[in-house]
């Protein structure tokens, strides 16, 4: 016993030891991550984000340095407070206090003593800041743009959050990201790769060397610049008519896709949001819930589309072979849906195809509706041919677009009036509404402006997109190049047109006329309801047009939205005259036009639904 | 000097495991010392330079070992004690202070540590005592001489104070029990270390329940025939009862905060996570820090001079008392078995070799050789790895320092030189 307690005791402690090693080294081992491990510092070099231009070259978006005041609070001698705070441009206190914030963060590391000094500030600083000990100024990249416009469709940069640091690995704390619009589509083309450099750090946080003698570390790759297909001075321009208006514009080049103009209203300066009043200002603009200015109206505001609707149902008609152009409906000052009679504006009388879409005759297309139902034993077949017309114009589903947000409109189909009314308990005249596209009917405006831009290419389109080239070179991307083609044979696009360019001849837009351009539109006005105070109540129309210029060779098409701008014509239609206008001639002509719609504002309208008195809708005047 | 005879008998497999230690700490010390700017291995401005010339000296010193006749040592072991212990008291009017303990003396281009030569010497005077004819160690009398032995240099070291170095002295009793102390006395210990902690863990309450089922649970066991004396039971029963409550008192009353802190870390006494954060910065930082190094080390090691840790100085003491943490970081767990394998066979190799003497005296002596070596190990790898407190003594031919590789490549060669006389004595 006495002979082999000795070896055992070494034995059992051996084993003892060789458990805890393989404990600690093999069931709790977790590799250092050279991210997370505290020997290691990464330090990354940021290369410069791309510039983003426009269509033709114009620079909208560059980069400007900013300068942080940096502080090191181990470092700080004593100082001349207030002088430096002179310097500073702060007063003692918040002097104190940041510099206590530092302290609290850290004593060793650099903490942000003051954000964004302006050029002035910094140069003046910048030769005295040797006297301060533990004080000094790093350089940091800002967005600059070289426009007032585009703020919603450009985006902006900001801090990543613990969201986006959950998703991607590639950010750390503290850098920054596209957050909205084209930063946030292609942030990855604009922000390059950060290079980084790996120091490893003893124990009291000093640089002892390169890790693994930077064979780990790579270098920066620069940010690419990008061309987009806005038109800056459209977009300019349709920012400026927009004055005071609330609602969306989307213009887009047929031939292509590529979108000339993505203008919501109201709208803000992008130089909002950079620099030190950064903050205040986003909140401003956030907590805007009545004008919203942030919310993108062009892709994002789903109202019904109203009368342009009808050319659809009227390519939908010839296409089903249920009328000729040369079918007629009579109006009755409207129509009968049983025995209401639901009302019409076009004046009354013999309707045919060309008539009915220049005076917009709401009798005409229900009967048109109505024949497309009557074609099919059951309604469910007829609204599945149907939806599946309205749906190849890229309707009530996303288009696919380029832009991080979106929403999808509506088209109806037979499972949704089953929900709404059960099924087999609807039939075409519980749905005729969808004939002159108000009820159930929804589509953003960028949705319109391509249906738009579909009916100018006689039937086909691609879909709409905001880049252009990439670092110089044009996009070669099959998503945005090949054509998406509608369900509607060409030929029966021709007279669907001609009613169209007939609306700026003799129709609803004959005032809006341009000299030496012939356009093809169509006016929409559109019923809306709110609730106050829980009342059904009805609102001025929204005024919404859509157009297409020139009819024979299609350069531009257009969707102009307008929140209670009354008839088609008023407000949507004189945007959409002057747009084209200006894009096609890149001037105008009539100035008394431009005149009124720059000065125009429809804010005693919007104030209207907040008063809290009673109000009138749709009043005359001008 | 040395015939072919001595070369032929000595115990090449010890010697093996001797320089495969050596050469693989300090290997370890290169690592965990150096630095960029200095890349000569031979720079002895460095502390791997420094330990490079420590080795050489103490293959010299086995020269001069192997050199002597082995009776010699026999011979001069009462006066080599009397010496150490001069040296011992000399310290307190001399001494050099090095990090707050008093533990040297300034040979000017060297500190010698004179408790390194206090455990030669004790092992030495030991054996010497216990092999007199006239000694039994079944007497109280000799047993208590025995102790006063061990007990004699530390008392001298607490005061520096250097526990840690105190303590290794209590591991020769591991020697009694070999010559025949009775096993009672180790039962006993064993006993009193487990109440302990359980006492500090669980609490005085489930000691006497857990107890108590252990005494129910012999008499369910026993053959019905055995008798079992109920009396004496119940008195070792209720004198544990009273040892674990005089735990609490002496733990709480008689502790200082800073023994109480280290207990605490190592029972995994604190559940609360904040204060545990808190205790990561403070007290436990070592521990936590060598922990963390040896598990991201895994199975394979970080490499050779890449442990990151080691490199950013985060596990203090690393060259020294914690050099084991750089094994496990850089060489993983293939490396650190392999140190525990070869400590194991070493220790192994030794007990081997003490049961083969046919001198008493060397017989002795070889246990006071693996006594001393085993509690260094156990305690400083147990430290290291967090199984045992923080007690500060070095792991044996790895750890940094000229004193402490002197003392045990002396302590080490001296038996060996013993061994290879074994059959010259009579």
């Amino acid at each position: 016993m006495k002979k082999f307690l000795l070896s055992s005791i070494i034995v059992i402690i051996g084993i003892t030891f060789v458990g805890r090693l393989s404990y600690l080294q093999i069931f709790r081992f977790s590799p250092d991550q050279v991210l997370e491990d505290p020997a290691i510092k990464a330090i990354y070099d940021y290369p410069e984000r791309g510039y983003i231009y426009d269509r033709n070259g114009e620079l909208l978006v560059a980069n400007q340095p900013a300068y942080d005041v940096m502080v090191i609070p181990r470092e700080v001698q004593p100082l001349d407070t207030l002088e430096f705070c002179g310097l500073l441009g702060i007063d003692k206190a918040t002097f104190k206090e940041k510099l206590s914030k530092a302290r609290v963060y850290s004593p060793r590391l650099p903490s942000v003593l003051i954000h964004q000094l302006s050029k002035e500030d910094y140069a003046r600083l910048q030769e005295k800041m040797r006297k301060y000990e533990g004080f000094y100024i790093q350089k940091r990249s800002l967005r600059y743009y070289n426009t007032q416009s585009g703020a919603n469709v450009l985006g902006y940069i900001s801090e990543v959050n613990e969201h986006d640091l959950s998703r991607n690995p590639y950010y750390v704390q503290g850098e920054l990201t596209g957050r909205t619009g084209i930063e946030k589509e292609y942030e990855e083309l604009l922000r390059g790769r950060k290079g980084v450099k790996y120091i490893q750090k003893d124990r009291f946080n000093r640089d002892i060397g390169p890790y693994k003698e930077g064979s780990l570390d790579t270098l920066p790759q620069a940010g690419k610049e990008i061309h987009v297909t806005l038109h800056k001075e459209l977009q300019e321009y349709g920012e400026k008519l927009m004055n005071g208006k609330r609602g969306g514009i989307v213009a887009i080049e047929p031939a292509s896709g590529e979108i000339l103009a993505l203008i919501s209203g109201p709208t803000y300066d992008p130089a909002l949001l950079v620099g030190r009043e950064r903050s205040e200002n986003y909140s401003k603009l956030h907590y805007d819930t009545i004008s919203k200015p942030t919310w993108d109206r062009a892709i994002l505001a789903e109202p019904s589309p109203g009368s342009p609707f009808k050319t659809l149902n009227a390519l939908v008609a010839l296409q089903e072979g249920v009328i000729q152009p040369e079918t007629t409906f009579r109006c009755f000052n409207g129509f009968y849906v049983g025995r209401t009679l639901r009302g019409c504006h076009c004046g009354g009388g013999i309707r045919d195809l060309n008539s009915g879409i220049y005076k917009s005759c709401n009798a005409y297309f229900a009967g048109t509706f109505r024949k497309i139902y009557e074609k099919y034993r059951t309604t469910d077949e007829a609204m599945d041919v149907w939806e599946k017309h309205m749906k190849s114009f890229g309707l009530g589903d996303y288009l696919g677009y380029d832009l991080p947000t979106g929403r999808k409109g509506r088209i109806p189909s037979k499972e949704y009036y089953d929900k709404v009314y059960g099924d087999n308990r609807w039939s075409s005249s519980y749905i005729i509404s969808n004939s002159i596209g108000q009820g159930e009917v929804a589509a953003t405006p960028i949705q319109l402006a391509n249906m738009t831009a579909a009916i100018a290419n006689r039937g086909f389109y691609y879909t709409p997109h905001v880049l252009k080239k990439v670092a110089g070179e044009d996009i070669d991307l099959p998503r945005f190049t090949t054509p998406k083609y509608t369900t509607i044979d060409r030929q029966h696009f021709e007279p669907v047109v001609q009613g169209m360019a007939e609306v700026y001849k003799k129709g609803t837009a004959r005032w809006l006329q341009i000299p030496g351009i012939e356009v093809a539109g169509k006016t929409g006005t559109v019923e809306n309801y709110t609730r106050i105070d829980g009342v059904r109540t009805q609102l001025t129309d929204h005024s919404i047009f859509v157009a297409f210029a020139p009819v024979d060779k299609p350069q531009i098409a257009l969707a102009v939205y307008i929140e209670h701008g009354y008839y088609g014509a008023r407000y949507a239609g004189h945007i959409a005259s002057l747009l084209i206008e200006k894009y096609l001639k890149g001037e105008i002509s009539r100035k008394d036009l431009e005149k009124r719609m720059l000065e125009k504002t429809l804010e005693h309208e919007y104030a209207k639904p907040y008063s809290g008195e009673e109000f009138k809708i749709n009043e005359y005047v001008w | 000097m040395f015939g072919r005879s001595l070369l032929k008998r000595i115990d090449w497999l010890s010697i093996l495991f001797y320089l495969f230690l050596v050469a693989i700490g300090w290997l370890n010390i290169y690592s965990s010392t150096f630095s960029e700017s200095h890349p000569l291995i031979f720079d002895f401005s460095q502390l791997y330079g420094k330990q490079l010339f420590f080795i050489a000296v103490s293959f010299a010193s086995i020269l001069l070992i192997a050199a002597l006749e082995a009776n010699f040592y026999e011979r001069f072991s009462g006066l080599l004690y009397i010496v150490s212990m001069v040296l011992l008291l000399g310290l307190f009017v001399f001494g050099k202070t090095i990090a707050g303990a008093t533990s040297w003396y300034n040979l000017g281009f060297f500190n010698l540590q004179p408790s390194e030569i206090a455990k030669v010497a004790t092992a030495l005077a030991l054996a010497k005592y216990l092999s007199d004819i006239q000694t039994d160690i079944k007497r109280r009398k000799d047993q208590l001489y025995a102790i006063l032995i061990i007990v004699l240099p530390a008392v001298l070291i607490i005061p520096q104070p250097d526990p840690g170095s105190a303590l290794v002295f209590f591991a020769l009793v591991f020697v009694l029990f070999r010559e025949g102390l009775p096993l009672f006395y180790l039962g006993i210990a064993f006993m009193a270390i487990l109440i302990f902690v359980t006492t500090l863990m669980y609490g005085t309450i489930w000691v006497a329940i857990g107890l108590a089922l252990l005494i129910v649970l012999i008499f369910l066991l026993k053959r019905s025939r055995t008798r079992i004396p109920l009396l004496p039971l119940i008195a070792i029963y209720i004198a544990s009862i009273v040892f674990s409550l005089s735990v609490n008192l002496v733990f709480y009353k008689v502790f200082e905060q800073r023994h109480r802190d280290r207990f605490s870390l190592w029972l995994r006494l604190e559940k609360d996570p904040n204060k545990l954060e808190e205790i990561r910065k403070t007290i436990g930082y070592n521990t936590y820090q060598s922990e963390k190094a040896i598990e991201s080390g895994g199975f394979f090691g970080k490499g050779f001079l890449e442990g990151t840790r080691t490199k950013g100085d985060f596990v203090p003491e690393q060259h020294t008392d914690y050099i084991f943490s750089t094994v496990g970081e850089e060489w993983g767990f293939l490396g650190t078995t392999t140190v525990v394998i070869l400590f194991t066979l070493l220790l192994l190799r030794l007990v081997y070799l003490a049961e083969r003497q046919k001198h008493a005296f060397s017989r002795m002596y070889g246990y006071g050789v693996i006594s001393i070596l085993f509690i260094h190990y156990f305690i400083n790898i147990g430290m290291v790895i967090g199984i045992l407190p923080t007690i500060g003594i070095p792991l044996p031919f790895f750890s940094y320092g000229g004193s402490g590789l002197l003392g045990f490549t002396a302590l080490l060669f001296i038996f060996l030189r013993l061994d290879a006389n074994r059959l010259n004595e009579w």
